[in-house]
This record gives structure tokens, sequence and C-alpha cells, in this order.
């Protein structure tokens, strides 16, 4: 792990560093499958407790 | 996330104070969620789901159980954010993310509150309001009432700040049953008296560190005789407590033994760290450790004898 109180590439310009892109993309990914995982399980909940009301309604 | 770095007029300020995110991965935010404590309240809010009357479907209970560890781990990041100044002069709590510089302390914030958002929310839909309120409630007394309040300020602060950690099994009872009853709170009792032991145990060889940070902890405020004798008192008042969930129902001839057994090792440990000298820290690492399996072993007998089906 680097050291954050060496000088980042963004203190001399916007562009980041290798290691910097790398660590960015897999904060975007974990977000991506957090947020994932989060609509999966409100799902699988909606399902879960109101499936069987939805079933057995009367139209 | 690309955050600019801040340096110009802050050459004294700490280095998280001028750290950049830039170098933080996914696991530097996991470690924000304390995921040994994370562990813990996973164990013991499933021990009271399992001890509750009534069932639920094993998805929704798998969410639940999901949530309470989501909210305990986003308490642990709202912890981490406020503390962040005393963490950085603790050995034991240096290398956490903030204070080594890889996670800026109001990202941390961020990051706890919406998590603690998601897992009330999630836990109402899965289970019931009751689970998610109490639920709502612990993040609310680990962050403010300990972290916040209690923490800088008196020696009590564990004590009635172990409220918080004591709470996951009545949160688990809570969402199965729908109810917090007097077993839910023998749960909660075990492991609110099972607190002070637990981290003055900690504190006695660690009284430096805390002394340093400026944390009232006993043994700095009170001196480690008097730690000694408080920790005593309270392991002989946990080892009856200990016992207590065989006269409720939650546990058989067998839990009964093992309690007494364990509870009669733990008082043998703290007479130990009464009886030793002041700079022998050995009996108070001792007593640390054997208080977490002490805490496990009784959790865990408890949960094997519901799920024998033991308990009728």
């Amino acid at each position: 792990m680097a050291d954050p109180s060496i000088e980042t590439s963004s203190q001399s310009d916007n562009r980041l560093t290798p290691e910097e892109e790398q660590k960015r993309r897999q904060r975007n990914v974990a977000i991506a499958l957090g947020l994932a995982l989060f609509m999966a399980l409100v799902f699988a909940v909606t399902i879960l407790r109101l499936g069987g009301a939805v079933a057995e309604r009367t139209f | 996330m690309t955050d600019t770095f801040i340096s110009d007029g802050n050459a004294q300020a700490a280095p998280y104070e001028r750290a950049s995110s830039a170098f933080a991965g996914p696991s530097d935010y996991f470690a924000l969620l304390k995921p040994r404590v994370m562990s813990l309240v996973i164990f013991t809010a499933f021990v009271g789901m399992v001890a509750a009357p009534g069932g639920m479907h094993p998805l929704l209970g798998a969410v639940a159980l999901f949530s309470i560890a989501v909210g305990a781990g986003a308490s642990g990041a709202l912890n981490m954010w406020w503390d962040a100044d005393i963490d950085a002069v603790m050995t034991r709590t240096a290398e956490r993310p903030i204070p080594k510089g890889l996670v800026r302390a109001p990202e941390a914030a961020a990051f706890g509150l919406f998590l603690s958002g998601l897992a009330v929310a999630l836990l109402a839909l899965a289970s019931n309001y009751l689970a998610a309120g109490l639920l709502a409630f612990t993040i609310f007394f680990y962050v403010v009432i300990y972290s916040m309040w209690l923490k800088r300020s008196t020696p009590q602060n564990i004590v009635i700040g172990g409220a918080a950690g004591a709470l996951p099994p009545v949160v688990g009872w809570a969402a199965v049953s729908g109810t917090a009853p007097l077993e839910a709170w023998v749960l909660f009792a075990i492991i609110f008296l099972w607190t002070p032991p637990h981290f003055w145990a900690l504190a006695l060889f660690t009284a430096g560190d805390y002394e340093r940070a400026g944390v009232p902890m006993m043994p700095v405020v009170r001196g480690d005789a008097s730690t000694r004798r408080q920790i005593f008192a309270y392991s002989l008042v946990l080892a009856a407590a200990g016992v207590t969930p065989y006269f409720v129902g939650l546990g058989t001839f067998i839990y009964l033994g093992v309690s007494l057994a364990l509870g009669a090792v733990f008082i043998w440990r703290a007479w130990d760290v009464l009886k030793s000298s002041v700079h022998d820290h050995l009996p108070a690492k001792k007593l640390f450790g054997f208080s977490v399996f002490y805490l496990f072993a009784l959790f865990a007998v408890m949960l094997a004898e519901n799920l024998a089906g033991l308990h009728g």
C-alpha cells in the first residue's frame, strides 16, 4: 500500500497514477456489486413477503 | 473519490487530515466496518434469532442477519470517523484506514451514515419495525452515546457503552419473533456484564495508549488496583449472569454445567489479575483472551442445544 503522504499525481495535475487508477477501478466495481446485491436483496425480500399475497389475491 | 490533495498551509495537520482517498481500495473501506467486532455481532445476533420462538423464511433470516451485520459495521465506520484523532495516537488503532491516511474522515462518516440507513431499511423490510428500530437505536447508542459522549468523559464509558454491543441478540430475537421479552434481555445482560472485565483487562496492558490519547479508561483514571478489584467484582456478577439462561429455558443442564465451569475459570482468571503485581500483565492478557472464548462458548452451547432440538 502506498504511503499517502507521498505526493500523488493529483497535486501537480489531475491525471491519476496507474496505482490510483487501479484502486479507483476496484472501488467502482465494489460499489457496483454492492448496489447489485442491495437490489437483489430488496427484490428477493419483496417477493418473499408479498409473493403469497399477490398469488392469492382475487381479480 | 479523486479528491484534491490538500497540503497548502496544513503542514501541522495529522496525516489523516491531509489524506487522499486515491489509494484506498475496497478492503480499506471494509476495514472501516471493524470486521472482527462484526463477526461477534453476527454470531450473537444469530443465537438470538435461533433462540427466539417462531421462525422465519431462511432467506429473510439471512437478510435480517446481514442487515444487523451491516448496521454494526456502519456504526464501526462512524466510530472510526469520530475517533480518528485518538486512533492516530494509539498503537492498537494507528493502522486503521483513517489514521493511516488511506480514507478521509468525512468519507468514512458518509459511508457509515449511508450503510446505517441501508441496514435499518433492509431490516425493516425483511423482518419488522421493532427489530429495525432496535438496530437504529444500537447504532445511535454506539456512535452518539458511547463514542461522542461517554468515551472521552467518564471511566464508566465502556460500562454504559457496552449496551450497544449487547443489543445484537435482542435485535436478532426481535427480527424473528417481533418481540423483545425477558429471555432476550438475559442474553443482553450476559454481554453487557462481560464488557467491563473484557475491556478493562485489555486496558490494563494498554493503559499507556489510552493515557496518551486522553481516553479516561478505568486504569488511567482510578489506577490499576481499583481496576483489578472492579474486574473481579464484575466477573462474579458475570459468572452468575452466565448461568441464568438455564433458568429461563434458554439452556439445558448441559448449558448449566458448561456455564458453571466457564464461570469458575473466569473468576479464577480474574482472581489471578487481582493478585498480580502492577507490572505483571500476563494475567490480564490471559483473562482478556479467555473472556473472548467464554462469551463465544456460552453462546455456542446455547446455539448447539437449540439446533439439536434440546429446547423443545
